[in-house]
């Protein structure tokens, strides 16, 4: 069996005496889609922004496997390593695209950003790539010069990921990816997830308040209410036999379909 | 894998059993209604050998789908052990001590499920619900929907519905595809969970001619199967699952 990619030891994160976070622990295998799932204010997005290096956290460990094989805490890691990682090794899908997106230049220059970020200078081949990726998220070639802040929900999203994973990145945080789209807008943009999650074998960190999506894309789920994690398990098990009585709340409150 | 998820103080599994129940205990605590315990199953101890069909008996309510659910590491279980063999080395692993890295592994290259229904995930057609388990086997896709479109045309399954997303189809459209897809691998363990309930006797009779096939090929299965003439077919045991049943003590 392999190592794994991330590994998180008793994480907390506190805002003056106010706990954000506290006692987490959890690995993430590569390949493997973890949910960690809660209602608002339950620390979910706390916890990911600490270990995607986004928050600075108050106590505990966060170990990343590097390409070549370390397994360094994020904290020991230079700052340019810790660049390579933001830039190319990781990739982090807001709930509003603008947040990850730049608004005023073309879709293809938000995809090609990326790629020059990492060294790649020849302008066809990145005119070239960029159009490949707009294909892969189900956007016409024809729009490859208009900026998204003519595209819809669906379709900025959509670009949110290409940006995201143009450079082969090993590990994606996603923070409510389908949270501000419509219902219909929201099937397609999973469907295109759980593809390229599956075809591409990203290991996947996402925060969601909906079980429908992390049945859909998780094989684990963690479970968080008041920063600290209630119940962790196979994503199929947590939600058809829930234990915890808030994990037994959230299911119970889901209407069937 | 580690050496301490090796399971030595569990009772062996005997000579060539692929699947050993032991002792295995279930109830559910129900936390919104004051913690009441529902008592589901308790005691249950079986095996299950290569080319048998194991069919669970019992009244309805008695806990023949929550077993197939905890064999397959759906459902938690409060006692005992589910044990199999890995099928990588052999070794003896306990699937109930709810490692759900060990399932995911047991799912992929162990133990197959048909459930009763399918869940069928937005915009993807048919025949790739069916080839996805071959193609998450490493097969080229091409070979894998090639496979999946002969399994469903066996099955009767209308060849203008094989690209169409099973959401619309009608219940026993969606089983066929259901059972296509737990069909098309060769898991040494198949559970299925009344895999002809919305048959008609055409489709009853393939299915009963795919369940012998298996066994033919030392597949164990282990099936709830309400369908008489299809249970006596395929059955080669009955456990009466009444005698695990802890609802009648409670």
């Amino acid at each position: 069996m392999t190592d794994p990619i991330l590994s998180v030891r008793g994480l907390e994160k506190r805002y003056g005496s106010f706990i954000g976070c506290t006692g987490v622990s959890f690995d993430v295998w590569p390949g493997e889609v973890v949910a960690i799932v809660g209602e608002s204010g339950s620390g979910k997005t706390t916890l990911l922004n600490c270990i995607s290096g986004r928050l600075e956290r108050s106590a505990g460990e966060i170990r990343y496997r590097m390409r070549d094989g370390r397994f360094p805490d994020l904290a020991d890691l230079s700052e340019a390593e810790r660049r390579f990682l933001m830039r190319t090794d990781w990739g982090f899908v807001h709930q509003n695209p603008a947040d990850g997106l730049r608004m005023r230049v073309s879709a293809g220059a938000n995809v090609g950003e990326r790629l020059m970020a990492v060294g790649e200078r020849h302008y066809g081949d990145i005119r070239r790539t960029a159009g490949d990726w707009l294909s892969r998220v189900e956007i016409a070639a024809e729009r490859i010069d208009d900026q998204p802040i003519a595209f819809s929900g669906g379709m900025r999203q959509r670009l949110q990921i290409a940006r995201n994973l143009v450079t082969h990145p090993r590990l994606i945080f996603m923070d409510e990816p389908t949270g501000g789209l419509d219902v219909s807008v929201q099937a397609r943009v999973l469907d295109l997830l759980r593809g390229l999650v599956t075809d591409l074998s990203l290991a996947v960190v996402i925060v969601t308040h909906d079980l429908a999506v992390a049945r859909l894309l998780s094989q684990r789920m963690i479970v968080m209410k008041g920063g600290h994690i209630v119940e962790a398990g196979l994503t199929d098990r947590v939600l058809d036999d829930p234990r915890h009585a808030y994990t037994q709340l959230l299911v119970a409150s889901i209407p069937e379909s | 894998m580690s050496l301490s998820s090796i399971t030595p103080t569990h009772p062996a599994m005997p000579e060539g059993a692929l699947l050993s129940v032991r002792d295995v205990a279930k109830s559910f605590v129900m936390h919104l209604r004051d913690g009441v315990v529902l008592p589901v199953v308790a005691n249950v101890r079986f095996d299950l050998f290569p080319g048998e069909c194991v069919v669970l008996g019992g009244p309805s309510g008695v806990g023949k789908s929550s077993i197939l659910r905890m064999v397959y590491g759906n459902y938690a279980i409060d006692e005992g052990s589910v044990l199999v063999r890995d099928p990588e080395n052999g070794e003896v692993r306990d699937l109930g001590a709810g490692d759900p890295r060990l399932v995911l592994a047991i799912r992929h290259d162990g133990i197959g499920y048909v459930s009763q229904f399918l869940r069928a995930v937005p915009r993807v057609s048919a025949v790739e619900i069916v080839a996805e388990p071959l193609v998450s086997r490493g097969i080229d896709r091409a070979t894998a929907i090639l496979r999946a479109r002969d399994m469903l045309t066996r099955l009767n399954l209308p060849e203008t519905l094989h690209g169409l997303p099973p959401a619309t189809f009608s219940g026993g459209e969606k089983q066929r595809v259901n059972i296509a897809r737990g069909f098309i691998t060769d898991h040494p363990v198949l559970l299925l969970d009344e895999p002809t309930a919305s048959l008609d006797a055409e489709n009853r009779d393939v299915v009963t001619a795919m369940i012998g096939e298996k066994l033919a090929r030392g597949t164990a299965i282990l099936g709830i199967f309400h369908d008489q003439p299809v249970r006596e077919a395929v059955a080669t045991r009955t456990i009466d699952v009444s005698a695990f049943s802890a609802r009648k003590a409670a």
